[in-house]
């Protein structure tokens, strides 16, 4: 055998390990990191002094030299987070604050005027529409589970229609059991499990809340957006209280002189259904673009509470009759705004902001 | 759907204008989006015959085509690659407008002059066939010249693309839409010609049919055709479906493809040479089989899906041999498909167990026409009126087709058909209105259901057609939405209902609009950040922390449920920092999320089928956070901030305490904010963690940004943050006396704290205000000298020296009993 390259290998080790345990600063090891680890180290040297050896020999000492170096590089890592993580205490340190002893009186407020967020502030706006007619106002979780999303409201497991809405499923319990609520209907049905156990019937409340569905944002759609419900319970609820509801709701909120109308829809957890227009606000009934030239504009569902639902929330639908209704927020908003594209709304850009008060 | 105003004219009379029909069609409910017209702008295009095709120099993507259309022959120049000589083509001469205001004028085009266009379909709006020029049919022999709209027997035509709603099976179909039309209007419903078995031979000799699953299969029957000769469709049919937007096929797929568009019932013709035993039978799936569907997909069969009450059932249909010929009711498979040696078929038309179709739709990811049906309920009793249908349409290109006597048909579980109750006075609880009896008759009978009167009730039975009508109470409202449909929804009455209970909101609804309104009020612009964020994100502030994850995000970066809304507010405080606006506080109310493992606030429901399953839910934290980005904002400003939230909500014993640092805020720079008397941690003021900066926003490295984040469920909650007593205090009418008083204190003991044991010192003082804090070399080690002012008044007099000195050495004394020295 040759002489071993390696020979001194321990020794050449235990040198580097002790020059890294005496680096004493990060700025001191950028400065023996190479002589270290870098291409004039010695193990650097030694790695190339390796060539001399037969294919065999070479292979064995290879690998014994590669573990040192891993242990070296290790230990300089650890170093070097050890440093890292002194120097950051030391600038907590010097930053250190006693949020317990400042002066409340002694801070000056710059002068500033901020600006509630359009949805909000549209969403209150319609809380306050309905309240003025009666309705009081439910707030409703917006992880729910498939019965009450869906099965509570007539809509089956594996139902077509369950296809109506694009849900976003959450990752718990049985496959599709748990899902991002897809509309604040959900709402509804706590709202009646509660009226039911505690004797506290009748219902008159609007739930407004965050919704979710897994469709590509466009210039009309959020995936995330938000929703108002309503919802009555009483005795002899008709047809006509809801559409005197919507009637009463559309000129309080849009102006005197939008008009809605109602025709036949399909929703599982009402029936009769029905979808609501109100005249364009666009074009104030005259037609045009955004109105498909028809003086009417979309704005959303109601209808009879079905018997099912009823029945899956345990109300005798023989002296209790209802109504529900939803329509989104934002698009009030959009409508409200002529705001073209709603993925504004998600923007957070303060130019769009500061211009609602 | 895509309904012909033309077909539809050939069930029901209607001189409407299109506008009247489409009002009336919104109306009934079948919404129409979108009215196209066809045959539009196509006057003067004529028929051509290709006479000769050039190539032109340096040019391999157009070429030079001589045409004949009855005058003197035209040079035109052609991108179109799929005629050849002899081909009849259309042509819109120099002059014409085609479809879409297209003016055709004189063209050059390198170096040759074109003098006029030949069309594709989709170019004439006929179909969406862009692959090349419409080529015409030979066999009807096209003369030269001669208008296309008259070649092609075209008549200008109005397409409603109508929306049918779930709750209708029946409107599926030309014939569904015109009988709500005509009974609407009031007028008589027309219905199409259908054609009778023409031979003496059973089609049991012949075929046969069975169901080996009844649940699943309600009805086969299947009707035996022979002397098909398979040939192209005559003009009308191949009209009739692209107005609904399907491509001619052959006459065979074509009839039944017409049946279906017209009638609903979607049937499968077999070519009987390649059906094993010449029998189809109807049977679940069995795990292991397999079937490559006409798209040419191989799908498994039988496989349980992933979701919620799907065992894996597939419906299929089978031969003698037990050969998987189809996904029954959805689509069938190339082996048994109709090709142009057919001559024997065997029509299967059927009904199937709706939900079954819906299951397995949903799970192969395969619709078709006939699911789309299948899956809201084919009426049963349609099967073979479909087939009587078919084979008369079928043999106006098929002379010599004979129909075998008897056709089979096999039944299996059929829906049942409810018969409801109407009660005397239901309609008018339902609607707000009395109708007449007579008037509820029109509409329902109208619609097919059978009307009886029985002791001041009325009894009412569904048409099979509408496998949507329930029994019980359910079908009750089933039968008033009919009514109120066909009265028309905007002819009922409106009324405002009134009831005593009065509309308000909630405490906490309450305590959400303060709080936005406070901190608007300070300068705050609120904003609307994701409650879905990534991964990285989430690690950032929550490493290692179990996350609540949807299965199927719109994207990666959007997957996982946020459990803090600082990185949100920090993104978009961002984005308005590299846009030039970052002297900004953002704030937010929202939800943040906690994985619900282990978690003592998981909400706890019920899920699963039949709601029968306990489910752990996330829990769900209301918080306001606020990000102080403003130049010059700190840690500081949070605590001002918070002070003044803190007096608007009238908060008794809430205080700003030094405290270990949440994740995701500067570990030497945040106070918690604490309930003294509950204990309850209310929130967190301080400034942003630099390394969460460095992290998401390194614009910003080396900016302090500060954040208030409060728990709103604990702010809702007055037993665990008590407001100040609703009593007021008059302030005493003779002058206050007023104290300063300097105390050396031990950093362990809180200002707050000691400001409040003050406070209690004796019924004279008024309030007890930290004026100045003091920390230097001169005091003793772990110490700092705390001065507070404080005031004191009696309501009744003056106060004398004496009890100011008394007052202030119970001060002191109190103080010393805290640790605290007087300076």
């Amino acid at each position: 055998m040759s002489t071993a390259p390696l020979d001194q290998l321990p020794e050449q080790k235990a040198e580097l390990l002790q020059a890294i345990a005496g680096i004493s600063t990060l700025e001191m090891l950028r400065e023996e990191e190479p002589r270290i680890t870098g291409k004039r180290s010695i193990l650097s040297t030694l790695q190339r002094s390796l060539g001399s050896l037969d294919p065999d020999a070479r292979k064995d000492a290879g690998a014994t030299l590669q573990e040192v170096r891993h242990e070296v590089e290790a230990a300089l890592a650890a170093r070097r987070a050890e440093l890292e993580r002194s120097a950051r205490s030391e600038t907590l340190e010097v930053d250190r604050l006693d949020l317990g002893d400042v002066v409340v009186s002694s801070l000056k407020w710059p002068l500033g005027v901020g600006h509630p967020g359009l949805v909000a502030s549209t969403q209150q706006e319609l809380e306050d529409v309905f309240i003025g007619m009666g309705f009081s106002v439910a707030d409703g979780p917006e992880v729910e589970s498939d019965w009450y999303n869906f099965e509570a409201l007539n809509i089956p497991p594996a139902h077509p229609a369950r296809g109506m809405w694009d849900t976003f499923y959450v990752e718990l319990g049985e496959p599709e059991t748990v899902v991002l609520r897809t509309h604040t209907s959900p709402t509804q049905i706590h709202l009646m499990e509660a009226a039911v156990a505690n004797g506290t019937l009748p219902i008159h409340s609007v739930m407004p809340g965050r919704c979710f569905r897994r469709d590509t944002p466009d210039a009309r759609h959020l995936a995330t957006f938000h929703q108002i419900e309503g919802l009555v319970v009483d005795r002899g609820i008709s047809f006509a209280d809801l559409a005197g509801v919507i009637e009463t709701f559309t000129r309080a909120y849009f102006g005197a002189d939008i008009e809605s109308r109602l025709r036949p829809a399909y929703f599982p957890f009402t029936e009769p259904s029905a979808e609501f227009e109100i005249t364009c606000t666009i074009c104030r009934g005259e037609g045009c673009r955004t109105c498909s030239r028809t003086g009417w504009i979309e704005l959303g569902g109601c209808g009879m509470l079905d018997p099912a639902v009823l029945e899956a929330v345990g109300i005798d639908g023989n002296e209790w009759s209802g109504f529900a209704f939803g329509f989104g927020i934002d698009r009030c908003a959009q409508m409200r705004h002529q705001i073209a594209d709603m993925r504004a709304l998600i923007e957070n850009d303060v130019r769009f902001l500061e211009q609602f008060s | 759907m895509r309904i012909s105003l033309n077909w539809l004219k050939n069930f029901v009379d209607l001189s409407e204008s299109v506008e009247e029909l489409r009002s009336i069609l919104d109306d009934l409910g079948l919404v129409v989006e979108a009215v196209d017209t066809v045959g539009e702008g196509l006057d003067d295009v004529v028929v051509a015959r290709v006479g000769e095709i050039r190539s032109i120099e340096g040019a391999d993507r157009i070429r030079l085509v001589v045409v004949d259309c009855g005058a003197a022959p035209l040079e035109i120049v052609c991108g179109a690659m799929n005629f050849s000589v002899g081909d009849h083509v259309p042509l819109a001469p120099v002059g014409s407008v085609l479809p879409g205001n297209f003016v055709i004028a004189q063209r050059k085009m390198r170096g040759v002059t074109s003098n006029g266009m030949l069309c594709s379909a989709r170019e004439l709006g006929l179909s969406d066939d862009h692959e090349g020029l419409m080529i015409l049919d030979p066999e009807h022999a096209p003369r030269v010249g001669t208008p296309l709209l008259e070649a092609l027997n075209i008549s200008r035509d109005t397409i409603f693309d109508i929306t049918i709603e779930g709750n209708r099976p029946d409107a599926w179909s030309v014939l569904g839409v015109a009988r709500d039309l005509a009974t609407r209007l009031g007028r008589p419903l027309r219905h199409p010609e259908l054609a009778t078995p023409n031979s003496d031979e059973v089609s049991s000799s012949f075929a046969s049919a069975g169901i080996d699953d009844p649940d699943l299969c309600g009805r086969l029957t299947v009707s035996v055709l022979r002397g098909v000769k398979v040939r192209s469709s005559p003009l009308w049919v191949a009209q009739r479906l692209q107005s609904a937007g399907m491509r001619p096929i052959s006459n065979v797929v074509d009839a039944s493809n017409l049946v279906m568009l017209e009638l609903g019932q979607p049937t499968h013709p077999y070519d009987a040479a390649h059906v094993g035993e010449r029998t189809l039978r109807a049977r679940r799936a069995r795990v292991g089989e397999v079937l490559v569907t006409l798209d040419g997909v191989s799908r498994e069969l039988a496989k349980a899906g992933r979701g919620l009450g799907d065992t894996g059932e597939d419906c299929v249909i089978v031969d003698g041999q037990d050969r998987v010929l189809g996904l029954a009711g959805i689509m069938g498979g190339a082996s048994s498909e109709i090709g142009p040696e057919t001559t024997d078929v065997l029509l299967e038309a059927a009904f199937f167990d709706p939900m079954t179709i819906a299951r397995s739709t949903k799970r192969h990811g395969l619709r078709s026409e006939a699911s789309n049906r299948f899956e809201r309920g084919v009426d049963p009793q349609l099967a073979l009126r479909a087939a009587a249908r078919f084979v008369a349409v079928l043999r106006e290109s098929c002379p010599d087709l004979q129909w075998l006597a008897d056709p089979l048909d096999v039944r299996g579980v059929l829906p049942s058909v409810p018969t409801i109750e109407l009660r005397a006075g239901d309609v008018a609880r339902g609607l707000g209105v009395e109708l007449d009896e007579s008037e509820i008759r029109r509409h329902l009978e109208g619609l097919g259901f059978s009307v009886s009167s029985d002791a001041g009730n009325i009894l009412v039975t569904p048409p099979t057609s509408r496998l949507d009508v329930r029994s019980g109470a359910a079908g009750r409202a089933d039968v008033l939405e009919e009514i109120a449909r066909l009265h028309s929804y905007r002819l009922l009455p409106r009324r405002m209902p009134v009831w005593p209970q009065p509309g308000r909101l909630s405490e906490r609804q309450k305590l959400r609009r303060r709080l936005r309104d406070v901190v608007v009020d300070l300068g705050v612009f609120e904003a609307w950040t994701p409650t879905l964020g990534s991964d990285d994100d989430f690690d950032r502030v929550h490493p290692g922390v179990a996350r609540v994850r949807v299965t199927n995000p719109l994207a990666a970066n959007e997957s996982v449920l946020r459990a803090t809304m600082i990185t949100g507010l920090l993104n978009a405080w961002v984005r308005n920092l590299e846009r030039g606006c970052g002297d900004v506080m953002l704030g937010e109310i929202g939800m943040v999320f906690h994985h619900p493992e282990g978690n003592p606030a998981a909400h706890l429901t019920r899920g699963g089928s039949g709601g029968a399953i306990e489910l752990a839910l996330p829990s769900e934290n209301e918080r306001l956070t606020v990000l102080l980005g403003r130049d010059g904002d700190d840690a500081l400003s949070s605590v001002g901030l918070w002070a003044a939230i803190s007096e608007r909500l009238n908060l008794a014993d809430v205080v700003v305490r030094s405290c270990e640092a949440p994740a995701g805020m500067h570990p030497s720079r945040a106070g918690a904010l604490f309930d003294r008397r509950s204990g309850a941690a209310v929130g967190f003021v301080g400034e942003i963690d630099p390394q969460l900066i460095e992290g998401v926003a390194p614009t910003a490295i080396g900016r302090r940004l500060g954040v208030v984040d409060i728990d709103i469920d604990v702010l809702a909650d007055t037993a665990r943050t008590a407001r100040r007593s609703s009593e007021a205090k008059v302030p005493s009418r003779y002058p206050s006396a007023v104290l300063d008083l300097a105390l050396i204190t031990p950093v362990s003991v809180h200002a707050a704290d000691l400001r409040f044991a003050l406070e209690m010192v004796s019924p004279l003082i008024e309030s007890v205000t930290l004026f100045d804090v003091y920390r230097g070399v001169n005091l003793p080690e772990g110490t700092r000298s705390l001065a507070y002012n404080v005031r004191l008044s009696s309501p009744e007099r003056t106060l004398n020296d004496d009890e100011i000195v008394a007052v202030r050495a119970q001060l002191i004394e109190s103080a010393q009993a805290h640790g605290a020295q007087l300076r």
